[in-house]
């Protein structure tokens, strides 16, 4: 596993970790089922403190990213998020509006932003298509 | 969780002048917490009241449970330290310091320290008098982390050392913290290291603490903000609680704030009432943060410059 992080950036060390976890994922270079660095390793790797890490694959665990398997460590979860469908709707919409208004901000229009998005999800299916 | 260390209300001068004037926090198991401020602030002050080497005037300092006044033989024995003064005996070579070490402390790791050393390239047969000051600082943690310490405590370890060897006194510090329930409590002016391995940060400037919080939180709660009014600032600077810092620029100011955690919603309400479409804040590296709230002449007794 290949994350890069910030120390100097104010966004706190393990929310960085736990992005960076899901990106991966989400690019396929973590796949479903594979293992994760144990926590010492990673704390090791990334030179940070452990607590940090311990934090992290927390809160991944908590959003189903990741499952703990006692003994044996931590594991790319199969993809399915354990949240309702209602629950999964409206955090998309959450998200797609804050997007939306942070895009309107930057002085995008509606068409701008649109081929923006597409873009965006183009790259990210060709990169799941590329990798093992 | 329980406190290992904790300070109470310590003061302390010098030949009549102030030094702490009122030092309050605690180190939880497991923490790690950083203690910053300029030269002088009164760090290594803390550290020698810490360990009984220096008498509070007022207030009290615990470690372990223990009055500092009076620690037991077991409670030092449980504590690595890696400060200036510690002893590190010149007509000694490493493989006699491991041997004196191992012979005077009975928890002393003997296959840790001699693993420790040749991983760090420090051959047992180099005289301590040869070492340079970054070599020293380096056995000296061996030293104090192969004891198995609960508490390590160490005074500007970073001092001294070039970035390849920071980076090895890192991993040492990381590699401890891998077992569980140890504490460490360190002063530092590599903040770029602190911010890689730090739980908790205190910010020691006029005697006491003007920040102590989690390092996360404290990247977030002193924030960089743009208010966009035309009223003039000495209008309505009195009335935003936090600042720190106002700079004014065309068609607005921008301003530095702090919230200690119990004005921000305050500080929030009074931007508002200036520019109702007040945009989010922007968080602050570690470093710009400790030289906002370090800035400026140092008023004893109070946080220079942060209105109430």
């Amino acid at each position: 596993m290949f994350l890069r992080i910030q120390p100097s950036s104010s966004d706190p060390l393990f929310e960085q970790i736990v992005f960076g976890v899901k990106r991966a994922v989400a690019s396929g270079e973590l796949a479903a089922g594979e293992r994760l660095d144990s926590v010492r390793d990673l704390a090791k790797q990334l030179a940070i403190n452990p607590n940090t890490v311990a934090k992290a694959y927390a809160e991944l665990e908590s959003q189903g990213v990741i499952v703990r398997r006692q003994g044996a460590g931590c594991f790319v979860a199969e993809r399915s998020s354990p949240l309702s469908d209602r629950e999964r709707n409206k955090r998309l919409s959450q998200l797609v509006e804050r997007l939306v208004i942070e895009a309107f901000h930057l002085d995008f229009s509606p068409p701008e932003i649109r081929a923006a998005v597409l873009a965006r999800l183009d790259l990210h299916a060709s990169d799941q298509g590329t990798s093992p | 969780m329980t406190d290992l260390i904790r300070f109470q209300d310590v003061t302390r001068s010098y030949r009549g002048q102030a030094v702490l004037t009122g030092l309050s926090f605690s180190v939880r198991q497991g923490e790690i917490y950083a203690l910053l401020g300029r030269n002088g602030a009164g760090k290594t002050t803390a550290f020698r009241i810490l360990l009984g080497e220096l008498l509070p005037h007022s207030g009290r300092a615990e470690l372990l449970g223990e009055s500092s006044e009076n620690l037991s033989a077991k409670t030092r024995s449980r504590v690595g330290l890696v400060t200036e003064g510690h002893p590190v005996y010149p007509f000694m070579s490493i493989g006699d310091l491991v041997e004196f070490e191992a012979g005077t402390q009975s928890t002393f790791d003997r296959a840790y320290a001699v693993a420790a050393l040749s991983r760090l390239h420090l051959p047992q047969a180099a005289s301590l008098r040869a070492l340079s000051r970054g070599q020293r600082s380096l056995v000296v943690l061996i030293m104090a982390l192969a004891t198995r310490p609960k508490v390590l405590l160490m005074d500007d370890p970073a001092m001294g050392l070039d970035a390849a060897m920071r980076r090895e006194f890192l991993d040492a510090m990381i590699e401890l913290l891998g077992e569980q329930g140890r504490s460490v409590l360190y002063s530092s002016h590599i903040l770029g290291d602190v911010e890689r391995v730090a739980d908790r940060v205190g910010i020691l400037h006029g005697g006491a603490l003007v920040a102590d919080m989690e390092l996360d939180q404290l990247k977030r709660r002193i924030s960089r903000r743009f208010v966009k009014t035309a009223r003039p600032a000495a209008e309505w600077q009195a009335s935003v609680p936090g600042l720190l810092r106002v700079q004014l620029e065309r068609g607005g100011a921008r301003l530095v704030l702090f919230d200690d955690g119990s004005r921000g919603e305050a500080i929030e309400r009074a931007l508002r009432a200036l520019d109702p479409a007040l945009p989010p804040a922007d968080g602050l590296s570690l470093e710009e943060a400790f030289l906002e709230l370090t800035a400026g002449p140092v008023v004893l007794g109070a946080a220079s410059g942060v209105n109430p």
